[in-house]
């Protein structure tokens, strides 16, 4: 057990590392900041006053010596935009983005996981043939396209939803409504077809033949089992509760993480920029590290490293 | 007896003929058969899309802005409405749907080839370089693509040869750890053995041997690539971050329409029609060979 939460750790580890060197890559190479910050023609003595500021004038090596110095002391850099402290920025702009993805993730979870399960035990009725289709249709609509439509029938014809901003609580339906049906639509897909994986197994066959009752069978022996693949959507999903919702908050006009994001991005501002992939890659990999740990309880196989390779 | 035998024939017949139609029916549901029509009739109007759009796709007519479909009463020329400069719908959805399905088809070619790539590479050299590509795979699948791909175009600046590249990058990782353990079963069988015996290049075994034999499973995979390629073509786009005007894509007139989704949804309900039900022709052909041709599955 020690060894696999080790090797986990290690993983993670790596991840992060390569993440921050990826956006160190990123934001240092793709040119040159003082010149998309100030105008071409500003006077060059403020250019190189700006770039010593900055520490832009130091060797490369350095800069990344000093990008990851500087992170271990918890100084994230100052949005070149106004001189707040980024991270402070963004950390201020994390409650309005868990305040529609949080819901939207238990909404997707109490509606994908009952219709995948049911869909797989009624397999080819006219439940499961409606289920599947209504998932395939939610797993090609692109949330921008959902939204738009959801805005135009209940905000611009019915009238009933505001259609974007974020003053009330009604602001918050269609974008959790938006969120929340296309990932419903994604994991009943997914239950649907681990479910139908474990029922073909000899062992549901064997707790049948030794005289269980159906619901004894399902509950007992095929739900377990097929919670364990269903496990690494839902944690996939968990990694999305921050940056998720790039595109839905740009459509609702929802002043969270996302719109932050699409704003920086046009801005090119970037120790922000920086600041939202460490904390995207840091949920995401702690997000990962937790579903394997459950895994790891949920089955002890992994534990002992037999599949350990394979559930990758 | 002898009556009634020629009406049996005719019956046999009959039932033979609704088998065999019942039969046809199941391998080519008529969905998929829809949507394959609908995959070919998108790619003809991305060839020849500058000789069937009525107008230029960046042609003004100011006089004319914002006017209705031909069929909601708008003037007869404009069969889709103009948008609010004037300009023809349905000559810049043409157009539009070359574009994205060039974007769509480049970037889905490059992630293939570079999934397959390296996943050959991890199959055939073990070791060190399968752990570096294993290393690479756990980290694009950790980080969300739409995240890497914001900050990549945020600082490298956008053009479209850099918006196909960065398409290239979406889906590697599955069609690499797939190739992957396909190439390591298949070399662990005799044909692969048989011909490194009688002395073939490693090149001639994987391309002449492995990759055909594990050929339909990858192009599975790829076909559920492209529909989600070419969904996060327009969700970028839309955010204005993908394709940039004067050029124009899907998703780039969502995004602009959504400004008059009140005074005119015609702009960008077209072009959501296309990407919906490209996206789902493309998932549905691609379900349906998963079907036919994944091994696995039977």
């Amino acid at each position: 057990m020690q060894a696999f939460v080790f090797s986990r750790l290690v993983r993670a580890l790596v991840t992060v590392f390569l993440v921050l060197s990826f956006s160190f890559v990123i934001l240092r190479m793709s040119g040159d900041p003082a010149m998309m910050i100030m105008s071409a023609d500003a006077p060059p003595e403020a250019i190189a006053a700006f770039r010593q500021s900055w520490g832009l004038d130091a060797p490369l090596w350095e800069q990344y010596l000093g990008f990851f110095r500087n992170l271990v002391l918890g100084n994230f850099g100052y949005s070149m935009r106004d001189r707040s402290p980024a991270m402070e920025l963004v950390l201020q702009h994390i409650p309005a983005t868990l305040a529609i993805t949080l819901p939207a993730f238990f909404l997707k979870i109490a509606i994908g996981i009952p219709a995948g399960v049911y869909a797989a035990l009624h397999r080819d009725s006219m439940v499961d043939r409606v289920v599947m289709g209504l998932s395939v249709v939610g797993h090609t609509i692109p949330s921008f396209v959902l939204g738009l439509v959801l805005v135009l029938v209940f905000a611009v014809n019915l009238g009933w939803l505001p259609s974007g901003g974020s003053t009330s609580w009604q602001h918050a339906i269609l974008p959790i409504a938006t969120l929340s049906l296309g990932g419903a639509a994604v994991l009943a897909r997914f239950t649907r077809s681990a479910m139908l994986e474990v029922m073909g197994q000899p062992y549901i066959r064997t707790a049948s033949a030794k005289g269980l009752t159906w619901g004894a069978v399902v509950r007992g022996h095929a739900l377990p089992n097929a919670a364990i693949p269903t496990l690494t959507i839902i944690g996939f999903m968990v990694g999305h509760l921050i940056a998720g919702a790039v595109v839905v908050e740009s459509v609702f006009s929802w002043p969270g993480i996302g719109r932050l994001l699409v704003t920086s991005v046009a801005n090119r501002d970037l120790a922000v920029v920086q600041c939202l992939l460490l904390l995207v890659a840091g949920t995401m990999v702690l997000s990962n590290f937790a579903v394997d740990m459950l895994y790891g309880w949920i089955d002890p196989r992994l534990r002992n490293g037999h599949a350990a390779g394979s559930a990758a | 007896m002898s009556a009634v035998h020629p009406i049996d024939i005719a019956a046999q017949r009959r039932g033979g003929r609704t088998r065999r139609l019942l039969r046809w029916l199941r391998a080519y549901p008529p969905l998929v058969v829809l949507c394959v029509v609908w995959i070919v009739v998108m790619l003809f109007l991305a060839v020849f899309a500058d000789a069937l759009a009525p107008f230029g796709y960046t042609q003004l007519d100011l006089l004319a802005r914002l006017s209705p479909p031909a069929f909601a009463g708008g003037p007869a020329e404009h069969w889709l409405g103009t948008d609010e400069l004037g300009r023809d719908v349905l000559s810049r959805l043409l157009v539009s749907i070359r574009i994205s399905i060039l974007v769509a088809f480049l970037g889905t070619l490059l992630s293939a080839s570079l999934g397959i790539f390296l996943g050959l590479l991890a199959a055939h050299f073990r070791g060190r370089v399968e752990q570096l590509v294993l290393t690479l795979v756990d980290f694009q699948a950790s980080m969300p693509f739409m995240v890497i791909s914001l900050a990549v175009l945020a600082f490298f600046g956008n053009t479209l040869l850099l918006f196909i590249l960065l398409m290239g990058f979406y889906g590697w990782e599955r069609t690499a750890r797939v190739t992957r353990g396909l190439t390591i079963a298949a070399n662990e069988q005799g044909y692969a053995a048989a011909v490194a015996d009688v002395g073939a290049s490693p090149w001639r075994i994987y391309t002449r041997h492995v990759l055909p034999n594990i050929a339909s499973t990858l192009i599975v995979g790829v076909t559920l690539t492209l529909p989600e390629v070419i969904l996060l073509e327009s969700s970028l786009s839309f955010l204005g971050l993908g394709v940039q005007p004067p050029m124009t894509s899907l998703g780039n007139m969502v995004g602009y329409g959504r400004e008059y989704l009140q005074a005119a949804p015609w702009m960008l309900l077209a072009p959501s029609a296309v990407i919906v039900m490209t996206a789902f022709s493309v998932s549905m052909v691609g379900d349906w060979l998963r079907d036919r041709l994944d091994p696995t599955l039977r």
